[in-house]
């Protein structure tokens, strides 16, 4: 079952993928040591559909959509090891002013606080078509009919009113969208979505992920939705990656993570939502406490609170993913162990 | 010695060495700036000891003398020694800039804990009356003050006095703003504390920092406005020496002696610069930013 | 805005009241009869309470009667009048130079943060807070002015570009006093802005890093900056003050320093109330200009 770690690296989803993450490892230099903020990071996402990325806080997940758009500050992070080809380019290997063409037009992003995520002292009809106007040569005007245009299609009533407001004069659901709106203003390619709903009201979460799955359609983009909440990413994702400690556990199709899962922190995970059928569930934590990332063991991070691990092996070998069905990929050493 | 003796010793030293260990772990700018303000102090009180000059007689066979190794600084048009002025004036102007700081200092941070602990209009009023004199020019007031006073050190100490205190007044009333509603406050009043226990003992503590970061600035800052006033005829009177004092006296002189007013300032700026440092150190050992330094 | 307009008056009126000795004596210095004097107090209301005295004192500046010079046998508003454009000029022009002399710094400073020569830069600014202005504008005068015979050392000359060029020293004297303080607020905030949300967004969009630093972090931090250069106005007005002496130009402040040499004091009560009421309106400008500049900010 062991496959060398060049083919292991190389995942295969049928087509050819929009965006393949291989072996990236990203890490941190702070004062207090080296933080391993992704290790040995592969998944990729294919034209058109979405890829969920579901982890804890310090999983590593939004350290992973920086570095796609290579937005992570140099000094502290190193990004060490690895590839990101994006319709066959790496990435991490163009020059700085390729990079920023392809930020804002062919990938764009949107952030978790819609609250503090707009300048306060532009209008938001400025700042939807800021990069749109530095691309193409089109009038202010011309630019503000645009502005309306996308704040009508993210569904912001009344947009030729909004379009000249000032971020403070919009509740946190309406400057979602209009974040939104400006991802999408360049039709973008892929959209990269960390923790979009988060911050936001549960009532308005839905309306805001519909419309994404929406848009997502319009415009033909693919979309990696970074959450927490794993029934967000079963909601809107065709494939799952669960991260943990800021390694890749399990990535497979939607519905293998949650029917089959061949990973014992994906169990974990699931055992500890909530759910409304009937029956008296006890919510089931996960033992122990979070990785601390400066003191990681040499093998599987999660060997602490494994209900299944083998301390010896699981501590000292290093996890890799491992395709043991087709399209499923786990990291655990012990995946026959793992059940539902 | 007996043996709690000896320990009694060996805790004692250690404190010492654990006294000395934080001190070695201060910024750096602190202590530069604490270097430097006690060697101007050193200066001040040493003077008789370092010149042999006397600062208010002069030789006038030796007036307006270029420097020289027997003058440093050059004599002034009465031949005085412009070194022995300066090094004497040290002792004035510290003087000034501690009476000018911390009196305002003491009276801003009771009015300003005041106001900012009971709000309603006694916040009212008094912030008014500081805003009111924190608009003005200072130099007006200042000299309207003295006008009506008449010249000298003293009236200078009352009318800096009058304005100073303001500027504390506005900063502990902020930090009193936030304090208030602190849970060892909180706490406080439920013991039945009475509300000036409370101001004093247990607000108050916790509002100096700001302020305390401020006097060095303020320090200079007056220090500087004590030499304003003094250049303008107003403030130290002739023969006191004084930095702006000495200063104004070479202003007639300006191209034949250059040195009379240029070489004080010196002084003025070696001492500026040693409060502004202790600043500085002072605002990143307390961890604060956004430090106006006015 | 009308309390502190009320204070000012307040103060300007108390002047007189608080001078030791009788006013009348001190105005007609001494050279008029006890008849003629008593005459002259019951004209001018001095022995009615003090309130009334205050309102007296009121509607004449609503009229724009500020009294008379006993010195120059003028009245004090035409006296005043003549030298504040010169102050103005000199202050603005200060304030114009000082913001010259910040920008390049500031942002020298943020992007070369905590290297030397950020911190040499921060060094500099706090020699120049120490340095007492009247020194630096007698080193000016005598290298510039004396020694280099580049720019007059007096005097404030006959048109615009006379003024830009006789006041030019003066002006770099407060200038150079106020660029520290504007240099170390500045970077301050545009240090703060970068770490927002909304920067990180902007160069998600793939903005490229001069954008970013002049369109959306600069126009942020600018703003608590403008609070400290609002603020040091009535700072730049006082040390106008001693400026002026230094270099004779014929401003308010100059006046100020001879009247009171010259103990005239209806002058000094007109420039008490009139320094005041600049400051005021500069301030008030400043405040609006923020609405302008700050879109969260409503105006009542």
């Amino acid at each position: 079952m062991n496959t060398t770690s060049a083919q292991v690296n190389r995942i295969s989803t049928a087509p050819i993928p929009l965006l393949e993450v291989i072996g990236l490892t990203t890490e941190f230099h702070t004062a207090k040591g080296i933080v391993p903020a992704n290790k040995n990071v592969s998944l990729g996402v294919e034209r058109g559909k979405t890829l969920g990325i579901v982890g804890e806080s310090g999983s590593g997940k939004s350290v992973l959509c920086r570095s796609i758009l290579r937005l992570l500050p140099t000094p502290p992070a190193k990004i060490v090891n690895g590839e990101i080809l994006f319709e066959g380019k790496d990435l991490l290997k163009l020059p700085e002013e390729d990079m920023r063409s392809i930020r804002g037009k062919d990938i764009t992003m949107i952030f978790q606080d819609p609250m503090t995520c707009l300048n306060p002292v532009y209008r938001i009809g400025t700042q939807i078509t800021e990069s749109l106007r530095l691309v193409q040569h089109i009038s202010a005007s011309q630019a503000r009919e645009i502005s309306i245009d996308l704040l009508h299609q993210v569904g912001i009533p009344s947009p030729e009113k909004r379009v000249d407001n000032y971020p403070h004069q919009l509740s946190g659901g309406m400057r979602q969208r209009a974040m939104i709106a400006m991802a999408i203003s360049s039709k973008p390619k892929l959209l990269l979505a960390d923790e979009p709903t988060t911050a936001l009201d549960v009532t308005i979460q839905d309306q805001i992920l519909a419309l994404m799955l929406d848009l997502q359609v319009q415009v033909g983009m693919s979309i990696i939705l970074v959450s927490h909440d794993l029934g967000i990413v079963a909601e809107t994702s065709d494939r799952v990656a669960v991260m943990y400690a800021g390694q890749v556990m399990e990535y497979a199709v939607t519905e293998a993570i949650f029917n089959q899962p061949r990973h014992p922190y994906t169990v974990g995970l699931l055992k500890s939502i909530p759910r409304m059928e009937g029956g008296d569930h006890r919510l089931i934590p996960i033992q122990g406490q979070p990785p601390n990332l400066l003191r990681l063991p040499k093998g599987c991070p999660f060997v602490d609170r494994c209900p299944v691990a083998d301390p010896e092996v699981c501590a000292n070998t290093p996890i890799e993913l491992r395709e043991i069905e087709r399209g499923h990929y786990t990291a655990c050493l012990f995946p026959e162990k793992v059940s539902a | 010695m007996s043996g709690i003796e000896i320990s009694e010793l060996a805790v004692s030293q250690k404190r010492t060495s654990n006294a000395l260990n934080r001190i070695r772990l201060w910024p750096f700018t602190l202590k530069l700036g604490i270097l430097i303000v006690s060697m101007v102090i050193l200066a001040g009180i040493c003077a008789p000891l370092l010149t042999h000059y006397d600062p208010i007689k002069g030789d006038y066979n030796d007036a307006l003398a270029p420097p020289s190794l027997q003058h440093p600084f050059g004599t002034d048009s009465y031949g005085r020694d412009l070194f022995a002025r300066t090094l004497y004036a040290a002792r004035l102007d510290l003087q000034i800039g501690l009476i000018t700081t911390y009196f305002p200092f003491l009276l801003g941070l009771i009015v300003g804990a005041i106001g900012g602990y009971f709000g309603g209009w006694i916040d009212n009023v008094l912030m008014r009356v500081v805003d009111v004199a924190i608009a003005f020019p200072f130099m007006v007031l200042i000299i309207v003050i003295m006008v009506i006073l008449g010249p000298g050190v003293q009236n200078m100490y009352i009318a800096i006095f009058l304005l100073g205190w303001t500027m504390y007044a506005r900063l502990a009333r902020a930090e009193m703003l936030v304090v208030r509603e602190q849970e060892y406050i909180q706490a406080a009043k439920a013991l039945g504390y009475g509300h000036f226990r409370i101001i004093f003992r247990h607000a108050v503590p916790n509002i100096l920092t700001s302020s305390i970061i401020f006097s060095m600035s303020d320090l200079v800052l007056n220090i500087l406005l004590a030499s304003s006033i003094s250049f303008l005829g107003l403030g130290v009177q002739p023969p006191t020496p004084e930095w702006g004092a000495i200063i104004t006296e070479g202003r007639d002189f300006l191209l034949q002696a250059w040195w009379i007013s240029t070489l004080p300032g010196i002084a003025i700026i070696i001492t500026g610069l040693g409060f502004s440092f202790i600043g500085d150190g002072l605002a990143r050992m307390l961890g604060q930013r956004n430090i106006q330094l006015v | 805005m009308i309390p502190a307009l009320l204070g000012i008056t307040i103060v300007a009126f108390l002047f007189i009241k608080l001078l030791p000795g009788d006013p009348l004596q001190i105005m007609t210095m001494g050279k008029a009869t006890p008849a003629m004097i008593a005459a002259e107090r019951a004209r001018l209301g001095l022995d009615r309470p003090i309130w009334v005295q205050y309102g007296l004192f009121l509607v004449s500046i609503f009229h724009g009667n500020l009294g008379s010079s006993i010195i120059m046998n003028a009245p004090v508003m035409d006296i005043i009048l003549k030298r504040m454009s010169a102050t103005l000029f000199l202050v603005g022009y200060g304030a114009v130079l000082g913001v010259l002399i910040t920008m390049p710094l500031a942002f020298i400073s943020v992007l070369k943060s905590d290297r030397p020569l950020d911190g040499g830069i921060r060094v500099g600014g706090m020699l120049f807070l120490g340095m007492p202005s009247f020194w630096l504008g007698l080193l000016f005068m005598l290298l510039f002015g004396l020694k280099l015979k580049l720019f007059p050392i007096s005097g404030w000359g006959k048109d615009f570009s006379g003024h830009l060029y006789s006041l030019f020293l003066p002006a770099m004297v407060i200038g150079l006093a106020l660029a520290p303080v504007l240099i170390q607020s500045l970077r301050e905030s545009m240090l703060d802005i970068m770490q927002t949300d909304f920067v990180e967004v902007a160069r998600a969009k793939g903005l490229s890093p001069g954008r970013v630093l002049l369109k959306h972090v600069f126009r942020n931090a600018i703003i608590p900056t403008i609070t400290i250069l609002s603020v040091k106005i009535g700072w730049m007005v006082s040390s106008a003050v001693v400026i002026e002496t230094v270099f004779s130009i014929p401003g308010m402040g100059l006046l100020l320093v001879k009247s009171v040499l010259t103990r005239d004091y209806p002058v000094i009560q007109g420039l008490t109330l009139l320094f005041g009421i600049i400051v005021m309106v500069v301030n008030l400008v400043a405040d609006l200009s923020y609405a302008i500049i700050d879109p969260r900010i409503n105006y009542q």
